[in-house]
């Protein structure tokens, strides 16, 4: 393992694909608002971290995996703030953050 | 960045394990603010992991956005929205729990699958630009991804105002129906939650 020449980009794309997964997980299983937002952002870190390894791995002169990595921290960066607007409003009309009372669109 | 082989690997190995366990508690963990703090340390450790890959400048845009900025805001809301509530149990709660489970460990298999055994046409040598890597984010920024760059910066507007409308209180001086002024500090106390519980 010693005599390799760097870090195998295996090792980095499964540690993207289980933070990926264990963001899905705590989005389906959160019963708080506020944790599914959280999540989202685990999964968003997930994507980062495979763009990032691509960049350094695959295009490493023109590395135009980071400039949409860049670009992805400003739209979750975006997200985070109107999704925590929307979490407030919520709270305010409803008293709660329980994700199962937010049903008035089940069927 | 020329680092020792063996000091990657160990570098490699904390930072990954403290994303992965980190991640875990803030999916896992009775309390949220807990969680929120552990979501702090998984984003300095993912910055960590870009320095790895030889990404100074978004390791440092990873930092000052993501712990400066969203996980402050993170805090923040759950300081506004922290109330104790006995949540209402859910009648099939354990097969939701298998059936999300096996879904995410089947969705894990498949990547780690895909991860292992695809043939990565690697270029070598590995990081060759190295430092020059921000210039060269400059050079892409300002030409040809001129156009998703202005885009972002109206996406970063309008999410501004956005949030602003959202979250605001709908506050006038005096009462529509009465034209008695309204006690502004009792205003949310005051107020009937607007749509009641289905169930």
């Amino acid at each position: 393992m010693m005599n390799l020449e760097s870090i195998p980009i295996q090792a980095f794309l499964i540690v993207s694909s289980a933070l990926f997964c264990i963001g899905i997980w705590g989005l389906l299983n959160s019963r708080n608002a506020v944790r599914v937002l959280m999540s989202i952002e685990l999964m968003l870190n997930a994507v980062n971290i495979n763009l990032m390894t691509f960049s350094s791995y695959v295009d490493n002169n023109l590395i135009q995996g980071q400039v949409f990595t860049i670009f992805v921290i400003t739209v979750a960066a975006a997200e985070a703030a109107v999704g925590l607007a929307i979490l407030l409003s919520l709270y305010r009309n409803r008293v709660t953050v329980d994700m199962e009372s937010f049903n008035l669109l089940k069927w | 960045m020329s680092i020792a082989i063996t000091t990657q690997f160990i570098c490699f190995t904390v930072l990954s394990l403290v994303v992965l366990i980190g991640a875990l508690g803030v999916v896992l963990l009775e309390s949220i603010v807990y969680s929120a703090f552990l979501l702090g340390g998984v984003f300095m450790s993912v910055a960590g992991l870009y320095l790895l890959l030889n990404a100074s400048f978004v390791a440092a845009a990873q930092v000052l956005v993501y712990v400066g900025a969203v996980n402050v805001l993170i805090i923040f809301a759950i300081m506004l929205v922290n109330k104790k509530e006995d949540l209402k149990p859910i009648n099939d709660i354990k097969s939701r729990r298998i059936i999300s489970t096996s879904i995410c460990l089947t969705l894990l298999s498949l990547l780690i699958r895909v991860d292992l055994t695809n043939v990565w046409s690697l270029s070598s040598p590995l990081n060759s630009i190295g430092e020059e890597s921000t210039i060269r984010i400059g050079e892409h920024l300002f030409s040809d991804y001129l156009l998703p760059f202005e885009v972002a910066s109206v996406l970063l507007l309008m999410a501004m105002i956005g949030a602003i409308v959202l979250a605001r209180r709908d506050v006038m001086s005096r009462d529509i129906s009465t034209g008695l002024p309204v006690d502004q500090e009792l205003i949310e106390k005051s107020s009937e939650p607007l749509l009641t519980n289905k169930n």
